[in-house]
């Protein structure tokens, strides 16, 4: 397996309903030239479940590493991590699937049906940047307390980003958020 | 309490020494069994990834050291990774290994710092010492080769910042060699005792299919018979060279129960793993240069036209650290993602501690070695706002290893 075989099957799954791609390959063994094989692409929201499902038919029990996501001005990107073919010397291959959600829509599927693990990042996402997992089986605060004020999340680099709430922290005007 | 099904509610934490880590576990109880677990976790976020993004990736990489005061090399390395893969840079062979022996060091002082927990919780105070003046040797050793015990500052993106002259060799081999013969002793005091093995054989399981659902990493889902270990799987920097086989139970006893007893053993074996790796790296280290670009000022300066996005992967001595960075050709990451491996595991404590007696609790949880310091815990039972301090709940602990040791005599 490579990810060349992996891609394969993905696109021959969704077609063009999987853009972007590119795979990265980092070096990283000495003697023998072996590389560790990154897979990345941008999947649409509607497909995103479905393309989870997909993998776990195709790759029984896939690691989901986690879920990071970001403030890109207009839109979120989500970036779901998995690795898969793990136990085999430099064989395992890490898929992430980029998932844009406008800002006026922040909404998107719960993974938790296929891979239950997945809940810790996805109340993080919920908390962390104000988007709302549809059906997720738990929607409580995990890494925020209680206290920390309503409509402000952490990862956002707009005006419900964290900055006006952290004005006596040392250099937080300085560069980075604007 | 509800009155008709006879349960009561009990929270442990936030501060807590079994759980080393500010977090809350609220638990059903009915009788002395466990039937219902959650988890609270918001008491000490730093927002450090929010720092990171006003921060040159030199800075970044010293942020992330304190990420973790057992295993800051970890995040290092990842985070370094993670900046490597968006460059194109290429780690020069020396640096490889020198890296492999901090990160080897490092797991075998965490390993053995989490037996020493272990045992306190069992009740084996003096075992617990015993393990921790072992733990002396090689954190003495990593001031000898970096001048701090803890925080080592040896990664740097692109390579190491120093190298690991041979005279230095003789005492990292001596105390490689020394782990490697105090295996038998270790096992014997924690894997033949009769009482620590009652109160860890069959405790708090995690059978295969939880540790895959719940997506467990390192020695917790090692210890279940989960063939996962990111330094074979990408086999990064020296490892593919020095073979290293993910460590499974039933290369001791032939099984797996997925139990205490299954990750103290996983743990102990893969520190004389990590002794052998570590003579067998200083003894094939290849001569050369030991960075990409040794001056940071230089090196800053390739580093801020960089634009992409990586990742950087790590075992760490809990498991795999996930890395996810995002450069824009700015002097700051746009983003950073930092996952430790406590993340994933915490899911494992919902199936672990379902139906375990309330004094098996300190011992389960700190089982899959969350990480972070001590200070007190406080239990609350019930409605009526008993508050019992940290030492009772470890008081049941000791005596019930203590009756245990009773009715063996």
């Amino acid at each position: 397996m490579n990810a060349e075989s992996v891609l394969k099957g993905f696109r021959k799954e969704f077609g063009s309903k999987i853009k972007d791609i590119t795979i990265q390959k980092v070096p990283n063994s000495l003697k023998k030239k072996l590389f560790a094989e990154r897979i990345w692409f941008s999947v649409g929201r509607k497909h995103l479940h479905s393309a989870v499902e997909y993998l776990c038919r195709t790759y029984p029990d896939p690691h989901f590493a986690v879920c990071s996501g970001y403030d890109t001005g207009k839109e979120i990107e989500l970036l779901y991590h998995f690795t898969v073919n793990y136990g085999v010397r430099a064989g395992e291959i890490t898929i992430t699937m980029r998932v844009m959600l406008p800002k006026n829509d922040l909404q998107t599927d719960t993974i938790t049906d296929l891979i239950p693990g997945a809940i810790i990042s996805e109340r993080e996402m919920q908390e962390m940047l104000g988007i709302k997992v549809k059906d997720i089986p738990d929607s409580r605060r995990l890494f925020l307390d209680d206290t920390f004020p309503r409509g402000v999340f952490p990862w956002r680099k707009d005006e419900t980003g964290p900055d006006k709430i952290a004005r006596n922290v040392h250099a937080a005007r300085k560069g980075g958020m604007k | 309490m509800k009155p008709e099904d006879n349960t009561y509610s009990i929270c442990v934490g936030p501060v807590h020494p079994a759980l080393k880590e500010p977090v809350k576990l609220n638990m059903q109880i009915d009788g002395e069994k466990v039937t219902g677990v959650d988890f609270e976790l918001s008491q000490v976020h730093r927002g450090i990834e929010w720092a990171a993004t006003r921060r040159n990736p030199i800075q970044v990489l010293f942020l992330a050291e304190r990420i973790c005061g057992i295993c800051n090399m970890s995040h290092m390395i990842s985070f370094s990774r993670a900046v490597e893969s968006i460059g194109g840079i290429e780690v020069p062979p020396r640096a490889h290994y020198i890296r492999v022996i901090g990160a080897e060091l490092e797991r075998i002082h965490s390993h053995i710092l989490w037996a020493g927990v272990a045992a306190h919780e069992l009740g084996f105070d003096s075992l617990m010492h015993y393990t921790w003046k072992l733990r002396e040797n090689v954190l003495d050793t990593v001031e000898y080769i970096t001048g701090n015990r803890i925080t080592k500052g040896l990664i740097t993106i692109g390579g190491v910042r120093h190298d690991i002259p041979k005279k230095k060799f003789p005492r990292i081999i001596d105390t490689a060699q020394f782990y490697s013969s105090h295996f038998d002793k270790m096992a014997d005091m924690f894997l033949k005792d009769r009482v620590i093995m009652s109160r860890t054989r069959d405790v708090g399981v995690l059978s295969k299919r939880d540790a895959l659902t719940t997506c467990a990493v390192g020695p917790t889902a090692r210890a279940s018979g989960v063939k996962k270990d990111v330094r074979k799987d990408e086999a990064y920097a020296a490892y593919q060279d020095l073979g290293v086989e993910p460590v499974l139970p039933d290369a001791y006893t032939g099984e797996i129960h997925g139990d205490v007893y299954d990750r103290v053993l996983v743990r102990l074996l893969e520190v004389k793993q990590s002794a052998e790796i570590i003579e067998r790296a200083v003894r094939q280290m290849p001569e050369g240069p030991i960075a990409w670009e040794e001056k940071p000022a230089a090196l800053l300066a390739k580093l801020k036209p960089l634009a992409g996005d990586g990742i950087g992967r790590h075992e760490a001595p809990r498991g795999e650290v996930i890395h996810y960075v995002r450069m824009t050709g700015e002097e700051h990451p746009y983003a950073w993602k930092v996952r430790a491996p406590t993340y994933n595991n915490m899911m494992a404590w919902v199936p672990l501690l379902m139906n375990e007696q309330i004094a098996d609790i300190p011992v389960i949880a700190a089982s899959i070695d969350p990480c972070m310091s001590c200070t007190n815990r406080a239990v609350k039972a019930g409605t009526n706002d008993v508050i019992y301090s940290k030492e009772h709940l470890h008081r049941l602990s000791v005596q019930k290893t203590r009756e245990l040791r009773r009715k063996m005599k």
